[in-house]
């Protein structure tokens, strides 16, 4: 089973090594890069690697993080996600684990090494307020800050309250912020403690949908402007498409995909549980802005979308999703519809939902991946076959940022 | 009034209170903090045992220390032997029977503030490296602040108030071991009620300031 996992992961690492942001290559600690791992492959990143036995509950994972940006673990309720973030930090003992941080080894049953969490340096985010009663604010922040080593160069005290906007709050006591606040003010905490590795254990599962989006645009800001690798668990599509540069698919306690966001979003080959969800990703720029019709132009590797006018210079970045379900496909473009985004796409693949009346056609608009959901009988009406060329119309698009 | 041998019974009740409750603190801390932790099966046998001066009549208690303490018996062979002679019928004697009987009054409360807390804020403090030392100190306390109020309060007040431990182990010697439970009890005695009213009267207002200090300025106390 293990091997499975592994051949997996190694088929879809070329993947994640070709894609994204370049990552920086440093040694951290002055320790003596590896000859095996100075062949291509970065020593930042976390390589982990799990098997814990409950009574009613499994988990095997092995995991392969990229050194920077966010990586989610996306699954359903019980699918192990929490549990394999807290064997990373060492809260939950996994008995037989191997647990490697930017080339430090953490955990390694093998040799005997287990590093208390307290030895790790990592900074964790829980999922309702973990906030020490006792303290203010400024104490709270500082608990970790004292802690953390001296030597180690980190996010000054200044920088962390600015980015989380939480300077009027310094003197309050915990019990009188918000949930939205004492989440950015936990955020802040683990940030100041010096963590070479960020764990979102779901932060937002506990806040209502308007201090949910209220706490997103901080946690887009740490996204830009950390340089370590973040592990998030979610369950909410919405958070991930918007938020995570890596998925890993979680179920029953093991890895059912892993890789780039884009590429693993657009995988049709997934258990139908997520295919209800089915969407991509698509990183785009503000390509024009159509100021009498009161939209904007977004492009992307595969063409243009128009989305309503965007309050954003031309060249800057943005993140949309499009849902499987929202894209229709065309034979012909359709040039008198009322639809306005229109993709010319090739075919690539098709499979099952979960609901045998649809079927979910994998399409490449120029080298970008879409999924579409349509009905089984349009597919066969219009004999639609893998490479087949035709137009995507796509119906919405739903904007991050 | 008071009288002078009276007084030094007060004083001497104070000196054993204080030190008992000291002695409390310290070793009662690691073991409701053990007790809430451990995953051990002696945890059954440990909560039991330190539970016992609650239902075990004082005489057997103060029975058994004489037995353990005294010349024969293995604790004393012991102390003997460290040059500490026996400790029945001393200050010391007094002073190890009474942390053995009012254990319970400190654990018991410690161990209910130290579950209450729950797992999650050790956790947070060893992501935020402290060790579990530091987080004992730092987090533990600090949040079970009250259960210490009440372990120390009750610890105290439970140490003054003690009698038949103390006059089976202790005796009844005047400036040594003659506390003021025992000192009513000879008042009673020799008929002197009212010297007996006096001292009883301040045991009474005592226990009772205790308690009001306990309820009336611990609000936190009151409401859970």
């Amino acid at each position: 089973m293990a091997n499975r996992l592994k051949e997996t992961l190694d088929k879809l690492m070329p993947v994640r090594v070709g894609q994204g942001v370049p990552e920086r290559r440093k040694d951290l600690h002055g320790h003596d890069v590896r000859p095996e791992l100075d062949e291509g492959l970065d020593q930042k990143g976390l390589k982990a690697c799990f098997k814990i036995n409950y009574p009613e509950f499994n988990l095997e994972v092995d995991l392969d993080v990229p050194g920077r940006g966010i990586t989610a673990l996306f699954g359903h309720s019980g699918s192990g996600k929490t549990t394999c973030l807290r064997a990373v930090a060492g809260l939950e003992r996994a008995a037989n684990g191997y647990l490697e941080v930017n080339g430090e080894v953490w955990q390694d049953d093998n040799r005997g090494i287990f590093l208390p969490t307290h030895q790790r340096a990592l900074g964790y985010v829980f999922q309702e307020a973990s906030l020490f009663a006792h303290l203010s604010v400024r104490d709270n922040l500082n608990y970790g800050l004292k802690r953390s080593a001296a030597s180690t160069q980190g996010i000054a005290f200044e920088q962390a309250v600015e980015w989380l906007d939480i300077s009027a709050l310094l003197a309050r006591r915990p019990e009188r912020l918000s949930g939205g606040e004492r989440q950015r003010v936990a955020i802040a905490r683990a940030l100041l403690s010096k963590p070479r590795l960020l764990l979102f254990d779901e932060p937002l599962a506990a806040l209502d949908l308007k201090r949910k989006a209220e706490i997103l645009p901080y946690l887009e800001r740490l996204h830009d402007h950390l340089d370590i690798p973040m592990l998030y668990v979610s369950h909410s599509p919405d958070e991930v498409a918007r938020l995570a540069d890596h998925l890993v698919l979680l179920a029953e306690g093991k890895v059912v995909a892993a890789g780039a966001l884009q590429e693993t979003l657009a995988r049709i080959d997934l258990p139908a549980a997520f295919a209800d969800d089915a969407g991509v990703v698509i990183d785009a720029v503000i390509g024009g802005h159509d100021d009498q019709n009161y939209l904007s132009r977004l492009d992307f590797g595969g063409g243009a979308l128009f989305v309503s006018r965007q309050d954003k210079a031309l060249g800057s970045g943005l993140r949309c999703r499009i849902h499987a379900r929202d894209v229709s496909l065309n034979l012909e473009r359709a040039d008198n519809s009322s639809i306005l985004n229109i993709i010319q796409a090739r075919v690539i693949a098709v499979a099952d939902t979960d609901n045998p009346a649809n079927v979910l056609v994998r399409l490449d608009a120029a080298g970008t991946p879409l999924l579409a959901r349509i009905t089984r009988r349009s597919w066969h009406n219009l004999g639609l076959a893998p490479n087949r060329l035709l137009w995507a119309q796509i119906k919405a698009v739903a904007l991050f940022n | 009034m008071l009288s002078e041998a009276d007084l030094a019974t007060l004083l001497l009740t104070l000196k054993v209170a204080c030190l008992a409750t000291v002695l409390l603190l310290i070793f009662g801390t690691p073991i409701a903090w053990w007790l809430v932790r451990t995953p051990s099966r002696w945890k059954g046998v440990v909560n039991a045992l330190v539970a016992l001066p609650l239902v075990l009549p004082p005489t057997v208690l103060g029975f058994y220390l004489l037995v353990l303490m005294g010349p024969v018996g293995p604790v004393g062979q012991l102390t003997v032997q460290l040059g500490l002679g026996t400790l029945p019928f001393t200050f010391g004697g007094i002073i190890v029977a009474s942390v053995l009987y009012s254990l319970p009054f400190v654990v018991q409360p410690l161990q209910t503030a130290f579950a209450a807390i729950g797992e999650r804020p050790l956790e947070v403090a060893a992501t935020l490296r402290a060790s579990p030392l530091d987080t004992f100190f730092s987090v533990v306390v600090p949040l079970t602040q009250h259960g210490f109020m009440t372990a120390t309060v009750l610890g105290f007040a439970h140490t003054v108030g003690e009698f038949g431990v103390v006059l089976m182990v202790g005796g009844n010697i005047p400036g040594k071991t003659r506390v003021v439970s025992v000192q009513i009890y000879n008042h009673v005695e020799a008929m002197e009620y009212a010297q007996a009213h006096w001292l009883a009267a301040c045991l009474l207002v005592f226990s009772f300031v205790v308690l009001l200090l306990l309820y009336g300025l611990n609000p936190k106390q009151g409401k859970h």
